[in-house]
């Protein structure tokens, strides 16, 4: 337990790992175009499946998840999740539950199926075939797998933002009003431009872009880019908003303007983050979730899982030990 | 430790440094040849093209004096169309020219040097404006191809007598027609507003071209749409499973059957059971879309496989419906590649002869294709007919041919290149 730092500590430690990765140029979606660009959920799958071959002694496949999975007054309760890509059985018996105006944290090591339990929230994973999802997610009381529920409605109200900045190919005004315009949330075109004007507003982009919404979206730094899909989230007005290590290809200033972002959104959307920073995690998060092969290893608050965590695995991830 | 993994390494490294040059140079060196053997060939193809078919652009003509004589075109004192002797009076012209032509077999051979094309000249002319009949108007009528060869110099007059078409006696008129400055050379636009036909100076590729077009119509409204459709299909909706590899290993197989088994299912499917009229630029265009369709369909879902999946991703997220996101966003970023290939399909259409065979198009067709189900031939065929013809005149034409689908086959590149700037996107 000595190696464990206060809380505080790691709220103060700029990430490392995101300055690290800030050399990573921002614009890969503008320059990949036309080109292979690796497909993420395909690389997680296979790492799921590197690791889930080898057996790890520390984790029992009957063993409770520690901690408390259970909030009050929950929106977003997920019970016994299991999801198979094919054979490989990447998440195993996942229970957690979501309550509004909070912000949860997945975190574990790479491939432990994190992304994947974000992708069940709203059904992304609908779109890879060999993809099966069991067990009950519900929404506001609604089950989200149920056959009479529109995907399409799902993901209108749970928002998504993914790790590489993705804006459409298209000017920054399009990129925001794109949702409301598929959805009919704009009566003309006077609501539209107030629609995207709050939503970029919100977003913190308003004040960058406010003379150039006729501009290319990707024509933005890889901050910016990252606020505006953020801002073209919100302009659907959902009520989740997802979040896939959306600071992973973003420099320490550009984290920190998102970070504050989530912090603001909070008040209004539950929101889930998957992330690899601890640093993150422990900043902008109330509860953290700590996956490990598959498994939810541990759920509790923020301050608990970083002073005082009551499984192995997790203190050794949250001390730097594995991971 | 660190120290000396430096060293060995870097001593490894500049030992295969000029290895690695040399390589480079080398290929670089092939590559250059390779281009250069490709360029050669280039130029001496268009060399010989436009050496040997520019001369078809221009042609012979013969100035004649030509008197709509009552007594040849109306003997019963009416001018019937239909059976008025034109020809006739074409002949009283070239015989008031050289006047000492006597007998039969001078005669006629004094008449070969003017084309039958001459008489329907007469007949055209007449029949615009009917107060001719009894005048006397200066006409300039085309000569027949052996005496355009011979002014190009295509008919050598060193020549024995017997081993070649034009008689010494028929030179003689020749020069002598040169000598009066009755002989001019004009632009050829009887090769461009004209079908085909037996007689070199009135053959024109109209009739092909219009029938090279209607096909391409064909092909290009059915192959494109059922092509697109085929590949959004398959790339963004089919399940990936063996059925779906099938299909691809079928369409991928497709691509590469020789084109003439196509004219023969064409001829099975479309002529013999469905009964469209053989020869028909509908049936080619039908045969056509069947050959283009698997290549449309590749580089289709090639296109469409290029477009990032974050894109798709982004758009689901927001919550567009799979058709949206095809609609709104892979279509607009696949449709530069979708283009190409469907370019890349007309042009082969467009140079197919083999089909064409086996449908009947290979006919000798004289009149122009004014519908979809009229008779026609396509410019590949119509080369292929003009090369085997033994006239030296549709050698030249032949030639001339090529010229003009090379640049139908630039018109239509030209034109998918501004479609493809137009949908293509600057960010």
């Amino acid at each position: 337990m000595q190696n464990l730092r206060p809380l505080d500590e790691y709220r103060r430690m700029r990430d490392p790992a995101g300055s690290n990765r800030s050399h990573q140029s921002p614009t890969v979606i503008s320059s990949s175009l036309g080109n292979q660009e690796e497909r993420t959920i395909e690389a997680e799958m296979e790492n799921t499946g590197a690791v889930g071959g080898t057996t790890d002694s520390n984790i029992d496949a009957a063993s409770e998840t520690l901690g408390n999975v259970r909030c009050s007054d929950p929106y977003i309760i997920a019970e016994n999740i299991d999801v198979f890509y094919g054979d490989n059985h990447a998440i195993k018996d996942v229970t957690l539950e979501v309550a509004k105006n909070q912000v949860v944290a997945l975190i574990g090591p790479s491939g432990c199926g994190k992304s994947t339990f974000l992708r069940c929230l709203n059904r992304m994973n609908d779109s890879i075939d060999s993809a099966r999802v069991t067990g009950k997610i519900t929404l506001d009381g609604q089950d989200i797998y149920s056959k009479s529920l529109d995907p399409v409605a799902l993901r209108a109200r749970v928002g998504m933002v993914f790790q590489k900045p993705n804006p459409f190919p298209k000017s920054i005004y399009d990129n925001v009003a794109y949702g409301p315009r598929i959805h009919g949330l704009a009566n003309d075109r006077a609501e539209l431009d107030d629609i995207v004007h709050t939503s970029l507003e919100r977003a913190g982009l308003l004040k960058e872009v406010k003379n150039r919404l006729d501009d290319p979206g990707t024509g933005l730094s890889g901050g910016q880019q990252q606020r505006l899909c953020i801002a073209r989230t919100i302009a659907v007005d959902p009520e989740v908003i997802l979040m896939d290590e959306p600071c992973s290809a973003l420099d320490p200033i550009a984290t920190a303007k998102i970070e504050d972002l989530m912090d603001e959104l909070s008040e209004n959307y539950a929101i889930v983050i998957v992330t690899h920073s601890m640093q993150q995690a422990a900043r902008v998060s109330r509860r953290v979730a700590y996956f490990h092969l598959g498994k939810l290893i541990e759920v509790d608050e923020t301050d608990k899982i970083f002073t005082n965590p009551s499984h192995k695995l997790t203190e050794d991830y949250v001390t730097g030990r594995i991971g | 430790m660190a120290d000396g993994f430096n060293t060995s390494s870097r001593t490894k490294v500049e030992a295969g440094l000029a290895r690695r040059r040399r390589k480079e140079h080398l290929f670089r060196a092939f590559g250059m040849a390779a281009t250069m053997v490709g360029v050669f060939f280039l130029v001496a193809f268009f060399w010989t093209l436009l050496g040997q078919g520019s001369s078809a652009f221009v042609q012979t003509f013969v100035d004649l004096e030509v008197e709509f004589s009552e007594e040849i075109l109306a003997p019963n004192g009416e001018l019937d169309l239909a059976y008025a002797d034109f020809d006739g009076v074409a002949r009283a012209a070239l015989r008031k020219k050289f006047p000492d032509v006597s007998g039969r077999n001078d005669r006629r051979a004094l008449y070969r040097l003017i084309s039958v094309g001459a008489g329907y000249q007469i007949r055209e002319a007449i029949e615009g404006d009917s107060d001719l009949l009894g005048s006397t108007q200066i006409m300039t009528v085309p000569a027949a191809a052996n005496v355009d060869m011979l002014m190009k110099e295509n008919i050598d007059r060193s020549v024995s007598e017997d081993r070649r078409p034009l008689s010494d006696q028929q030179i003689a008129w020749v020069d002598a027609l040169i000598a009066d400055d009755s002989l001019s050379t004009r632009f050829n636009s009887a090769l461009f507003t004209n079908g085909d036909s037996r007689e070199p100076e009135l053959a024109g590729v109209r009739g092909a071209l219009m029938g090279s077009f209607y096909m391409l119509l064909i092909t290009i409204a059915l192959s494109f749409p059922l092509g697109a459709a085929a590949a959004i299909y398959l790339e963004e909706f089919a399940p990936k499973n063996r059925w779906a590899d099938l299909i691809e290993v079928n369409i991928n197989n497709l691509a590469a059957v020789p084109s003439i088994v196509f004219g023969l299912l064409g001829l099975a499917v479309f002529i013999n059971w469905m009964g469209i009229p053989r020869s028909a630029p509908l049936v080619g265009g039908l045969v056509l879309s069947l050959l283009t369709l698997p290549v449309i369909i590749i580089a289709a879902r090639a296109a469409i496989k290029a477009v990032p999946p974050s894109i798709r991703e982004a758009a689901l997220g927001v919550g567009a419906s799979r058709i949206q996101v095809v609609f709104h966003h892979v279509l607009p970023l696949a449709m530069p590649g979708m283009l190409t290939g469907t370019i890349i399909g007309m042009s082969r259409a467009l140079g197919e002869s083999a089909p064409l065979l086996m449908i009947g198009m290979v006919a000798f067709i004289v009149d122009v294709p004014t519908s979809l189900s009229d008779p026609a031939t396509a410019l590949p065929v119509q080369i292929y007919l003009w090369a085997d013809s033994p006239e030296r005149a549709f050698a030249e034409r032949t030639s001339a041919a090529i010229i003009v689908l090379l640049g139908f086959l630039l018109v239509m590149n030209l034109a998918a290149v501004i479609m493809r700037r137009k949908v293509e996107r600057q960010w």
